[in-house]
């Protein structure tokens, strides 16, 4: 019953997203509404949107280009394309995440264990995501780029999965010192009347505690995956992914603006494979997440 | 936990399949230790059969003729085993990827070379001089009383930048017009801004974008735009018109690397083979291009008929009854003495001294135009042009 339930309010939010977008653009001016416009080209501020087919595509356009092909010719459906790309994307967000849980979830020990590592590494892992990824990026590539050439295969995706698991791990590693945290005095000191060591006080206390924290982290960590391959994608160049479909694909869309709404889709579909299998991974882990702040 | 296990499982094998599949993309390119060389040289050094060339932008039909050579086998007659063309998407500079050795040669603009040397100090020389015209166009309504260069003054002025803005200042420049009064806009590579009004003129290569506008449908007829509906003001017949595509090679390689040396003329054989076989045959040439694109490359490029416009308007740019490659040194010079007078919106200038003469070299591409003839290709001859029709966004 609560899953027919949630499926009826998903339904819902898609279809008044629809009515939304299709209201405006039935009432909106076509050039939209500017203010302070002086006449000349460019001038003034943009208060509303234009609704013109090229700014607002009919979703039943965008919904139609989906079954036309990709770039005339015989190339495949729009739709086949956007799959292949996603495909891809979520493979790599997939290593990112990977990378990025095993890293976080390291520091989070190492944080837990000794005091003077987390004086030491709190300060640089919140630093660290304050460095742009478009600046990041780069440098990623031409290390991996070097490796490469250095006899050592290095692929491009490699480097999209490490800047992706870059923004994967800080939720990660901050969650998870939070829950190793989490325990209370008096479950601690129960560890320690039974003399059990810090190996059977982290399996049977701290690791189990930990989960309610974990788990919105991880989500975070997910959805942080799946943007970080796109952007990753786009500012490198990596071919075949989302990322790159975009922007080609918005490149044309003076005269084929449904275009880039198929890669839209296809990310978005994406974000809610990645949330959708955490909380697959959510339901496994039922017994422990008494307590849970939802988030 | 079953669970977790199960998509623990998913997981890897969705791993393990994207690695497989993208390792079987890449084993294509295995390379080969070099052996013997299908030209059969007699002198001591190791013909190259491995050379790699850096484009600047997407696979499409401006960049035909190279991937006709390779489609053609003309790589594999100059005794090339493996040549590899990589695209940009503008994350790469072909220039920078030429100085860092990521690539044997590159195509690039010579304005935007120009300045990479002089801001450097490093050394490149333009060995092939691919396009003779310039296609860069500037784009404006019909009614909006832009005629010419002259009329840019205090007007918001569309460009991509990352020095494709250059010729705008050089024909500022050579007007006596102030860029200073001009508002640069930065334009994405569509062509929105001009139709939505953003800009008053918007840049545009005679073989891209000037299309893509053709290819949008009109909302007070419900056709397509027409060339009418515009004013097109060309940089080729300004003073501020440049040089554009032509291929660039690492000179300090040239002089100490023999092989290299050997390897710049067999590959201009190739590529003016290509050049040619583009030339005679536009539609074949431009469907081989859109097919890399799409296949090989994973590229989403604007459709056939788009690209067999582009073929058309790019053979316009080659074949202007010049030699193909030769560098004309009166182009040159224009093209120098444009950069240093065109200052930007900013006050700066593209280069303040005169390029290095190693900048630019004939001597190659004279050499394999002779080897060509010798072989018994014709290389002389004109372009017939095509008539192209667009359709709504290119397909």
């Amino acid at each position: 019953m609560r899953g027919a339930k949630g499926l009826g309010w998903g339904i819902l939010g898609v279809l008044s997203l629809i009515l939304l977008w299709e209201g405006y653009k039935l009432v909106g001016p076509a050039e939209g509404v500017v203010v302070g416009d002086d006449g000349s080209a460019g001038s003034g501020t943009i208060l509303l949107p234009r609704t013109h087919e090229r700014a607002m595509p009919h979703v039943w356009d965008m919904a139609a280009r989906l079954f036309e092909s990709t770039s005339g010719g015989d190339s495949p459906p729009l739709i086949v394309s956007v799959a292949n790309a996603a495909l891809l994307t979520l493979g790599i967000a997939a290593l990112g995440l990977v990378i990025g849980v095993t890293v976080g979830m390291a520091l989070g020990l190492v944080m837990q264990r000794w005091r003077l590592a987390e004086w030491g590494l709190l300060p640089w892992i919140i630093v660290s995501q304050t460095v742009p990824l478009i600046a990041f990026a780069p440098v990623i590539n031409s290390i991996g780029n070097q490796i490469d050439r250095g006899g050592t295969p290095w692929p491009q995706w490699l480097s999209v999965a490490v800047i992706a698991s870059y923004l994967a791990f800080f939720p990660v590693a901050v969650g998870a010192l939070r829950g190793l945290e989490s325990p209370d005095r008096i479950h601690l000191d129960l560890m320690k009347s039974y003399a059990a060591g810090y190996r059977t006080t982290l399996l049977k206390l701290r690791l189990p505690a930990s989960v309610p924290h974990l788990l919105p982290a991880l989500r975070l960590g997910a959805a942080n995956a799946v943007l970080g391959v796109v952007v990753a994608e786009v500012s490198i160049g990596m071919r075949g992914g989302l990322g790159r479909m975009l922007i080609q694909l918005a490149g044309q869309a003076s005269g084929d603006p449904a275009a880039p709404w198929g890669p839209i889709f296809g990310s978005v579909v994406l974000g809610l494979i990645a949330a959708g299998s955490i909380a697959v991974l959510g339901v496994g882990l039922k017994k422990y997440r008494r307590g849970e702040a939802s988030a | 936990m079953r669970h977790t296990t199960r998509r623990g499982l998913a997981v890897a094998s969705t791993v393990a399949i994207a690695s497989l599949a993208l390792a079987a993309c890449s084993s294509s390119e295995s390379e080969e230790e070099p052996t013997t060389s299908a030209s059969g040289t007699t002198e001591d050094f190791e013909p190259l059969t491995s050379v790699s060339l850096q484009l600047q932008w997407l696979p499409q039909a401006q960049f035909a003729g190279y991937y006709v050579a390779l489609d053609q086998g003309y790589f594999e007659e100059e005794g090339f085993t493996d040549v590899e063309i990589i695209p940009s998407g503008g994350d790469i500079v072909p220039q920078d990827a030429l100085v860092a050795g990521d690539v044997d040669f590159a195509v690039a603009w010579v304005p935007k070379v120009l300045g990479t040397l002089e801001a450097t100090g490093v050394e490149l020389t333009d060995i092939a001089q691919v396009f003779h015209s310039s296609g860069t166009l500037q784009v404006a309504w019909a009614d909006s009383g832009i005629e010419s260069v002259a009329d840019f003054e205090g007007k918001r002025i569309g460009s991509w930048g990352f020095g494709n803005e250059w010729e705008i200042f050089a024909a500022m420049a050579a007007e006596g017009l102030d860029s200073t009064t001009v508002e640069i806009t930065t334009q994405d590579f569509s062509m929105n801004a001009l139709l939505d009004g953003d800009v008053d003129a918007a840049q545009a290569m005679t073989y891209n974008e000037w299309a893509q506008v053709l290819e949008v449908v009109n909302p007070e007829t419900g056709e397509l735009y027409q060339p009418e509906d515009f004013t097109v003001i060309s940089y080729e017949d300004t003073e501020g018109a440049m040089l554009q595509d032509a291929i660039w090679a690492d000179t300090a390689r040239l002089e100490s690397d023999p092989a290299y040396a050997d390897a710049a003329v067999r590959f201009l054989k190739a590529i003016t083979k290509g050049w040619l076989y583009a030339r005679d045959n536009p539609e074949d040439a431009a469907a081989i291009v859109y097919d890399y694109a799409v296949n090989a490359e994973l590229a989403y490029p604007v459709g056939p008929t788009h690209q067999l416009w582009m073929m058309n308007e790019t053979n316009k740019l080659i074949w202007t009854g010049d030699d193909f490659g030769v560098i004309d040194s009166a182009a040159w010079d224009k093209t120098v003495a444009g950069a240093l007078s065109a200052t930007n919106q900013d006050g700066l200038n593209l280069i303040t001294t005169e390029p290095a003469d190693s900048a630019y070299s004939n001597e190659y591409i004279e050499a394999a135009l002779a080897a060509l003839e010798e072989e018994g290709v014709d290389v002389s001859g004109d372009y017939t042009e095509i008539d192209v029709t667009l359709t709504e966004g290119g397909q």
